[in-house]
């Protein structure tokens, strides 16, 4: 058994060997067919890029998007900075290099990778899942009998902080920087899941196809990891079921079929303020100018933040979104479940949450105020702020910095939930109504609690749990997501997630339960 | 200012600190030998499995000391002189106190064995303990076998420490069957199989001889008692139960027998000192209970009680019903009220039992058998809401009610598969009755009794 987790892992690596190597690896060579459709398709009329790119680029052969990127972005640049000198300023190209370097990479790319999606794929893709696999599912056997496998957590190098948990980190933080801020070099990722694409919604795939496709996956693979360890704990086994389910099945497969059916790309779970463009104006003239199914996604993703959301929370707490329906959760509850220790359950990491996570969530609101504001009256400025500057600050330190660099990245360093504790505007929505108003409560049992603190160590959103329940109070908090693990994890079965009278949730005991001081004595010497 | 100095900052001179703060303006200073900081002694295990690190047992960050103006001292008593109340600590120094709270806690038992204080022998009880088995037995390389010596609580939490680190463990257990002079036969006999299979030694009805030192003063055998037989190891646990931790005071004018002698009231023979915790003994048991309590929640309730009394509101410590709970490996325990072993059971105690034909799941209640009084439940494998059996042992509940309303108590996380109807269709068999269970009411629940 041990054996077969040795060659797993070694057959893992060498996936991720090669699929770290992708971006740096393939031919290009643009021809002159597709080199003037891009041109028209992209309606460019700066001669000084056209002539630049014929002369550097059309009929050459470039091997590794690093030769390649550098010409576009120069002629680009080259370009830009002659049509502002003769304020020319519709022969401007506003196309970012990356994204007309990934274009152009997209086209192309000929060679090895190209020509042999399949086994590439199966080289990368396929030896990940098979190696990983095989280093999870020995588990079965070698976890032995059902019950908390917690053991050595403290003792192995990828979940205490170690060099393995800092590569990890630096890989994460890496994947993101490409994904938002570098997408040229994903263009061999994507060629390997343009095959699944284009059976999907019939489009090649693009670098954010590659990304839902890897959430999946990794998210899939994650999974059994938790069905594994938790197998003795339903409600663990639900819960991965209903994210696993929400991810695929909304997140990924239903807006590509949305797109194959000529419908807007839409992820029916994603509520604002966590979808944070959903009211930005190429969105809502998108969503208008696409008829019923428009029109109703309009109305749904209002209802969602509006109503649904909230009730919702009221009967079962923010978990029923955050880690049962949510992809962030989905994917911190998998992916990041061997890391959710690492939070921080200090009285100060506590108080730069609610600092933080509410700054973001007034960003988000005022945001999006001006967002409507100019869409309503057309002027693109509100008091002399330009909306859509305001957009894209958002976009780039919340969206993609906060939520996906940090968010995702530094998973082995800070924890499973660094966005969602520290950033998500959503959930510091919800967090609102599960602190008052809601039937949701972590109930402590009574005088049983020992003050071990294994609820609190693993608890990924940093609450100090047992500050609560050595008291014997019940654990009422905003930032609670439900994940169950407290529970899980309590060796003398003190805690309970469940949904209750709201009477009684909030109970602060002078006197624990089991020590029978007589209580009018008490409350007359007061 | 009066001055309240607190010998021990575990969970009893703790909790009193932060009660007599919450209550007052007093100066309070702990004094303490083994750590700097207050921690969870329970959580020592979690520490050497790796499911945390030290400071995640320490249940109060290092500033909150300072906030709340809890004085934390370091140092060893060698004597306290209540005349002048004073005491004198093993470097000298000295400390003035108005009242004084002993809380020092226990030390494992140590009953005379050839061989017990070799190097590799030790218990599983103190900071120092951890580090010293850290140090002993921090691989199965380095430790080849470790034999354990006495099958109460302890005990089995240092088999499922060696065991996470495969290191192979004998386990000696005086009694016939784990823990049976709490546990009733079915479920002392369910642990024994469970211990069985995670692989640990168990021998049951075996006591240890002596322990055996190499050349150099390490352990490198220990002989067991009935048959002789050597067993090979590198590190001995002595686990057989606790006593209190008081030998600093045994020169001084404050009453002891095994512990400290206490009032109700946790007043010692001497005025202004108190003793609470582990170390305490009561001058009478209180009820079915023990008159020395080595309880982490029991130690917690006296300085609960405690801080009221030095507060000004001198108040009794009455621990209500009984409860409990322990985890024996994979298997969590509950009890609430008694449920006696065969040893000290009374003629009037009978017992109804359940268990899962295949899991690891049982439950024992005891009831009056003239009465129909339901006296208790333990719980293997299910969790119980206390306040519900709180409440029914107050109310003097019989079994029949109890065994209806069983849906109410369950405290197992959602959608776990319940039993409460399997468990009283066999209480209907076994007692010809007919008893329906009732769904769970949330208003039963949270109604005040």
């Amino acid at each position: 058994m041990k054996a077969i987790k040795h060659i797993g892992l070694v057959i893992f690596l060498i996936g991720l060997g090669i699929f770290t190597a992708l971006p740096l690896l393939g031919t290009f060579n643009l021809n002159e067919t597709d080199f003037n459709t891009i041109i028209s398709n992209q309606n460019i009329k700066s001669e000084v890029f056209i002539n630049e790119l014929k002369s550097e680029v059309v009929g050459k052969d470039f091997n590794g998007m690093q030769t390649l990127s550098p010409k576009i972005s120069k002629a680009i640049s080259n370009a830009n900075e002659a049509h502002t000198k003769n304020k020319e300023w519709d022969k401007k190209i506003y196309t970012k290099s990356s994204d007309m370097a990934a274009m152009i990479g997209k086209t192309s790319a000929n060679g090895f990778i190209a020509n042999n999606k399949g086994l590439v794929w199966f080289l990368t893709f396929g030896l990940g899942i098979i190696g990983a696999l095989m280093f999870i599912l020995p588990n079965v056997i070698l976890l032995g009998a059902k019950g908390i496998k917690n053991d050595g957590i403290y003792h192995e190098s990828a979940t205490n902080r170690g060099w393995i948990g800092w590569m990890v980190f630096i890989f994460l933080v890496s994947f993101y920087l490409v994904l938002y801020f570098a997408s040229e070099y994903a263009t061999n990722w994507t060629l390997l899941v343009d095959p699944i694409s284009e059976a999907l919604s019939g489009n090649p795939a693009g670098h954010w196809f590659v990304y839902g496709f890897m959430y999946c996956v990794v998210m899939t693979v994650m999974a059994v990891r938790m069905y594994i360890k938790y197998r003795h704990n339903i409600y663990q086994v639900f819960r991965t079921t209903s994210v696993l389910f929400f991810q695929i099945v909304f997140a990924f497969l239903i807006p590509e079929i949305m797109v194959r059916l000529q419908m807007p790309y839409y992820d029916f779970k994603n509520a604002f303020p966590l979808d944070y463009d959903f009211f930005f104006q190429w969105n809502l003239k998108n969503l208008i100018n696409n008829g019923g199914i428009g029109i109703f996604i309009l109305v749904w993703g209002i209802v969602l933040t509006l109503i649904i959301v909230p009730v919702m929370v009221y009967f079962f707490g923010k978990r029923w979104y955050c880690s049962w329906v949510c992809g962030c959760g989905g994917l911190a509850e998998t992916l990041g479940d061997p890391y959710r220790q690492h939070s921080d359950k200090s009285l100060f990491a506590w108080k730069v949450e609610r600092y933080l996570i509410h700054a973001v969530l007034v960003f988000v609101v005022v945001m999006t105020g001006m967002t409507l504001y100019s869409f309503f009256t057309e002027s693109g400025t509100v008091l002399g702020i330009q909306t859509s500057t305001v957009q894209n600050i958002y976009s780039l330190i919340i969206g993609s910095i906060f939520a996906g660099v940090i968010g995702t990245g530094f998973y082995p360093i800070f924890g499973n939930r660094v966005w969602c504790r520290f950033g998500c505007p959503l959930a510091a929505y919800l967090g609102f109504v599960q602190r008052f108003k809601s039937r949701f409560r972590i109930t402590t049992n009574g005088g049983q609690c020992i003050s071990c603190g294994n609820c609190s160590t693993y608890c990924e959103q940093g609450i100090d749990v047992r500050a609560y329940a050595q008291k014997g109070e019940n654990i009422i908090r905003s930032s609670c997501v439900g994940c169950g693990i407290c529970s899980a994890v309590c060796p003398r079965g003190v805690l309970k997630l469940e949904n209750g009278p709201e009477k009684g949730r909030i109970n602060p005991t002078e006197i624990l339960l089991g020590n029978d001081v007589d209580l009018m004595d008490l409350v007359n010497q007061k | 200012m009066e001055h309240i100095v607190i010998i021990g900052n575990g969970i009893s001179g703790v909790t009193l600190a932060r009660h007599i703060r919450k209550l007052s303006d007093k100066k309070i200073t702990i004094v303490s030998a083994e750590t700097d900081y207050f921690f969870s002694r329970t959580a020592l295990m979690y520490v050497y499995m790796g499911h945390m690190k030290f400071e995640h047992t320490q249940p109060y960050e290092n500033w909150f000391w300072k906030k709340n103006r809890i004085e934390l001292k370091k140092g060893y008593i060698k004597t306290v002189e209540t005349k002048s109340k004073t005491l004198h600590f093993a470097d000298g120094d000295t400390l003035q106190y108005d009242k004084l709270v002993i809380a020092t806690g226990s030390k494992p038992n140590k009953f005379g064995w050839p061989g017990q204080d070799l190097n590799g022998v030790l218990g599983m009880y103190h900071k120092q303990d951890l580090e010293n088995l850290e140090k002993l037995a921090p691989s199965k390389e380095v430790c080849k076998r470790a034999v354990i010596v006495g099958g109460g609580l302890i005990g089995i939490e240092l088999a499922e420490m060696l065991n996470s680190r495969k290191i192979p463990v004998t386990f000696l257990v005086r009694e016939s069957s784990f823990w049976n002079g709490v546990l009733p036969e079915g479920e002392s006999q369910m642990i024994n199989e469970h211990i069985k299979h995670h692989h640990i030694d168990l021998r049951l009805s075996t006591n240890l001889k002596e322990i055996k030192s190499d050349e150099n003063g390490n352990v490198k055998s220990v002989i067991i008692e009935e048959t002789s037989e050597e067993l090979t190891c590198n590190v001995v646990g002595l686990t057989a139960g606790v006593s209190p931790n008081i030998d600093f005071i045994k020169d001084s004018e404050i009453e002891t027998g095994r512990g400290v002698k206490v009032n109700r009231f946790l007043e010692t023979n001497i005025p202004d000192v108190y003793a609470i915790g582990d170390c305490a003994e009561q001058h009478e048991a209180i009820g079915n209970r023990r008159p020395i309590e080595a309880v982490w929640y029991t130690g917690r309730m006296m300085g609960e009680t405690l801080a009221q009394t030095i507060c000004g509101n001198r108040i009794a410590y009455k621990p209500g019903h009984w409860f409990n709970s322990a985890k024996f490996l994979d298997i969590e325990y509950q009890t609430y009220g008694w449920v006696h072993g065969s040893k000290g059971r009374p003629d009037y105690e009978q017992h109804f039992h359940w268990k899962h034909p295949k899991e690891d799941i049982c439950i024992t209640v005891a009831f009056h058998k003239d009465t129909n009084e339901f006296l208790g439940i333990n719980t293997f494998g299910i969790r119980m809401r206390h306040e519900i059996f709180d409440r029914w042992l107050t109310e003097k509940r019989d079994v029949n009610h109890v065994m209806s309303y069983l849906k109410d108590a369950n405290f197992d996380p959602e959608f776990y598969k319940a039993y409460e109807s399997d468990i009283i269709k066999q209480f209907n068999t076994e007692f010809n009755t007919n008893l329906t269970t009732h769904k769970k009411s949330w208003k039963r629940i949270f109604s005040k009794a």
